[in-house]
């Protein structure tokens, strides 16, 4: 495992990290469809989690880092119950979960 | 000095704490006949009306009595009889109590103003019989005689001038009384206004004298002058009697006088009586504008005597007065009320006696208006005319006496004239009763044998005007007349004038023959001949058609009243004849301390003086006998024919009435409408441009209200509209816009974290 971790160093976890974090924004800039930006959500939420840990162990150490990720983790949870809750009721008004036409609250 | 006063103790004060009750009852009577009179008259006649008002008369007279009864008890200086109920005000100097005094000159004037009240409240029993406001009638007379003993008794000037007001309402309500007449309404009217210009001078004597009391002139060193108030409340002690023997004694005898201005009649007597306070030689030496103080109280005082005594130029509201019902021509207009003035000045002698000038403008101002009053009543036509005029020149007797110093004479005639005058008028008013109103005498006529009782006490009472020794008239007037040539110490606006006193005596002779003359006029052109009048108007309320004598209540008061005008003369017999003074001369000197100075002529002169009096009353009855007894010669038509002009002026009376309508009428009313013209044209103009300049300030206000402030907010309003047009394009509910905008300033965060670094 050592060995492994030999070649593997912050840098790499951090390229990952930002791979993760790019991928999501730009799932959710681009997609329209509700669940597609939830899940690009997921995937930059998981990309900052991947800093917090590799930050936490090259750098400050100790377990402050994996259990804000813990946290993190169970917010996107929640926040995935939520938002799938609200995409499921505003199909169930509009039969549509394209983000485009959800601007009736505009005025 | 001529005319100084003597010296004398101050008046000593015996309280009578029942005096009050003398005004009380009269008020109650008023009171109750007022506020339900035409109830109780409804509900139980007539009858109740006049059992209220006479029986307040009663009880009031028989108040009177004890007084009197009691007054004769005292000795005389004691003869002050004091009855304070309350305090009225006190500001500064000026002190008021609601008080009631008796000397012996208010007592006689009690007495005749009750008893004589008395007799006119019965007289009227029977005239106002068929008078549909009876309650009204007995309640003003009530309301009169109440006013009339606050003016005669009142203690001090305030009192004496509430009641002075109250006659002359009274006056005004009585001669009013047919209100539904205008012409009697607009004789009390004149009544009423014409007194008003005498009050007015009244007040502003009564102002002069209060202040002259409280201060003297200085000069300063510019020459002008300036006026300083002494230090009130100054006291002089005085000690009566002789000496005393130990201090207790001399406590007991010691009487303070107040000095200083004061309205109280008491307290301005002792201060000006009695030589030690130097009042009465600080007034004396007092001047105003240049002229001397004193004689001007005393002009300004008596032109409030001018007014209710209708003397010249203020005589015109009497003759108008007989507007109203007999008694009240009687009670107000002849007995009580128009003697008011003579009483004031007679009560104020003390003032008037210090200045001649003062003495000489009333005297002079009575014997023109007795002259005057005179020469009208020789052609008035109206009953009550002639005898309003009579008044009128009485009443110019009445100030002969007063004026030239002959106090107890003026108060002695005012007396007799009471008696005499009120029977002449409640025997017209027998007389008008029985013609069905009837006042014109060229309708009357052989009246005598219709009403026998009426004839004899009018005859009387003719006697007593005309200055028979047999009745009071001639003792009073020829003691006035006999006084007036005596006395050579008045002045004239300042000058002496020895020759007034003489010229006023030759005056009062001719007066007294006239006097004669127009009194048995009206006797024979009422009573004798044959009777001239219709038969009456037939508007069948229970006259017969000819006339016929009044009842018992009518005359048994004639009777009384002439009986009275024929025994007063026993309270002034001449000294000559008896010796001694005259009873009520002696009865009234406490009240009179002034002393005036009479020229001593001998006895025969005075005896001869009497004759002339006499002559003078026999030759104008005489002639009046000549020329209208029986109504039968013709010489009076021819004489109207032959003096048509000089008939017509003097019937008018002078044209006065008319010259009063020409000036003072006239000259009111264009006042008055310059006054109008200024109010509607120069004030309201004025009112009318601050009201334009308000409203064009409120306009201008109104604009900038409307464009500066309210722009101001209205932009703000605009501003936040227009910014929030602006920005709603922002808010496009698109999702993705927002996270570009968020991406978006994300690297420009990161961007400027670069830059700064």
């Amino acid at each position: 495992m050592t060995s492994m971790m030999g070649h593997l160093s912050l840098s790499h976890f951090l390229v990952v990290g930002g791979l993760l974090f790019c991928f999501g924004l730009m799932t959710v800039l681009t997609r329209r469809n509700a669940v597609a930006m939830l899940m690009g959500i997921e995937l930059i939420l998981n990309g900052a989690n991947v800093n917090l840990v590799a930050f936490n162990h090259y750098v400050a150490g100790g377990l402050s880092g994996q259990i804000f990720a813990l946290f993190v983790i169970v917010l996107a949870a929640a926040e995935a119950a939520v938002g799938l809750a609200i995409i499921l009721a505003i199909y169930q008004m509009i039969r549509n979960i394209d983000t485009a036409n959800i601007a009736s609250l505009r005025h | 000095m001529e005319h100084a006063v003597q010296q004398l103790a101050p008046l000593a004060v015996t309280p009578a704490g029942f005096l009050w009750l003398i005004p009380l009852f009269p008020l109650l009577g008023a009171v109750i006949n007022t506020t339900c009179g035409w109830w109780l008259q409804r509900k139980f006649g007539k009858p109740v009306i006049h059992i209220i008002a006479v029986g307040a008369m009663v009880l009031s007279f028989a108040v009177g009595c004890v007084a009197f009864a009691k007054m004769l008890g005292l000795p005389g200086e004691e003869r002050f009889l004091q009855n304070t109920l309350w305090t009225v005000l006190t500001a500064g100097p000026v002190h008021v109590d609601l008080a009631f005094a008796l000397d012996p000159l208010g007592m006689m004037m009690v007495l005749v103003v009750t008893g004589i009240g008395t007799l006119i409240h019965i007289f009227s029993i029977g005239y106002m019989a068929e008078d549909p406001a009876y309650w009204r009638f007995f309640a003003y007379l009530n309301l009169f005689i109440f006013s009339m003993l606050l003016l005669v008794m009142g203690d001090n000037f305030v009192i004496m001038f509430f009641g002075w007001e109250g006659v002359g309402l009274c006056s005004y309500l009585l001669i009013a009384f047919w209100y539904t007449d205008p012409a009697k309404a607009a004789a009390g009217m004149k009544a009423f206004v014409v007194n008003r210009f005498g009050d007015f001078g009244f007040i502003l004597g009564l102002f002069l004298l209060f202040w002259g009391l409280g201060g003297v002139w200085h000069e300063l060193p510019t020459g002008k002058l300036s006026y300083q108030p002494n230090v009130p409340g100054q006291q002089l002690r005085i000690f009566s009697g002789e000496p005393a023997t130990n201090s207790a004694e001399a406590e007991h005898r010691e009487t303070i006088i107040e000095i200083g201005p004061t309205l109280n009649f008491r307290q301005l007597r002792d201060q000006v009586v009695i030589q030690a306070t130097g009042v009465a030689d600080r007034l004396l030496h007092q001047k105003l504008f240049g002229f001397g103080l004193l004689a001007m109280v005393g002009i300004l005082l008596f032109v409030g005597a001018m007014g209710k005594s209708a003397q010249l130029p203020l005589s015109v509201w009497l003759p108008d007065a007989m507007a109203g019902p007999t008694p009240v021509s009687a009670l107000i207009h002849a007995a009580t009320m128009v003697t008011a003035g003579v009483y004031m000045v007679a009560r104020l002698n003390f003032i008037f006696a210090l200045s001649p000038t003062a003495m000489g403008w009333v005297a002079l101002i009575g014997a023109l208006t007795a002259l005057f009053g005179a020469s009208i009543g020789f052609f008035q036509y109206d009953i009550k005319k002639v005898l309003a005029y009579s008044t009128v020149s009485q009443l110019g007797f009445m100030f002969i006496g007063v004026g030239v110093g002959a106090y107890w004479a003026g108060a002695y005639h005012l007396l007799t004239h009471a008696f005499f005058k009120a029977a002449l008028f409640l025997g017209s008013g027998s007389v008008i009763l029985a013609c069905h109103h009837e006042q014109d005498m060229r309708k009357m006529g052989g009246l005598g044998k219709l009403m026998p009782v009426t004839r004899k006490t009018y005859l009387w009472a003719c006697i007593a005007i005309a200055g028979f020794p047999i009745a009071s008239g001639f003792y009073s007037k020829d003691e006035i007349l006999w006084k007036a040539f005596s006395q050579q110490h008045m002045s004239l606006l300042g000058m002496p004038a020895a020759w007034l006193g003489p010229l006023i005596y030759c005056v009062g002779i001719i007066v007294a023959t006239g006097t004669a003359f127009y009194m048995f006029r009206s006797y024979y052109m009422t009573f004798t001949g044959e009777y001239r009048g219709g038969h009456g108007h037939e508007d069948g309320h229970g006259h017969g058609t000819t006339p016929k004598e009044s009842p018992l209540s009518i005359t048994s008061v004639l009777v009384v009243l002439a009986s009275g005008a024929v025994l007063a003369s026993l309270l002034g017999l001449p000294a000559i004849w008896t010796n001694r003074p005259p009873i009520l001369e002696y009865f009234l000197e406490p009240s009179l301390p002034a002393t005036v100075h009479f020229t001593e002529h001998p006895h025969w002169m005075e005896w001869l003086f009497q004759l002339i009096g006499v002559s003078a009353g026999a030759v104008g009855w005489l002639f009046a006998r000549a020329l209208y007894r029986d109504g039968k010669s013709p010489v009076p038509a021819r004489l109207l024919a032959r003096w048509k002009r000089a008939w017509t002026v003097v019937y008018n009376k002078y044209y006065l009435d008319e010259i009063y309508g020409a000036t003072v009428v006239r000259g009111s009313l264009l006042f008055a409408r310059i006054l109008s013209w200024i109010d509607s044209r120069l004030v309201d103009g004025v009112v009318n441009l601050a009201g334009e300049v308000t409203r064009l300030f409120a306009n201008l206000d109104g604009a900038i209200d409307k464009y500066i402030v309210d722009g101001a907010v209205n932009l703000v309003a605009d501003c936040t509209i227009g910014a929030g047009r602006g920005l709603r394009r922002v808010q496009t509910g698109r999702i993705q816009t927002y996270l570009y905008g968020a991406l978006a300033g994300a690297l420009v965060v990161v961007l400027l974290n670069f830059l700064i670094k």
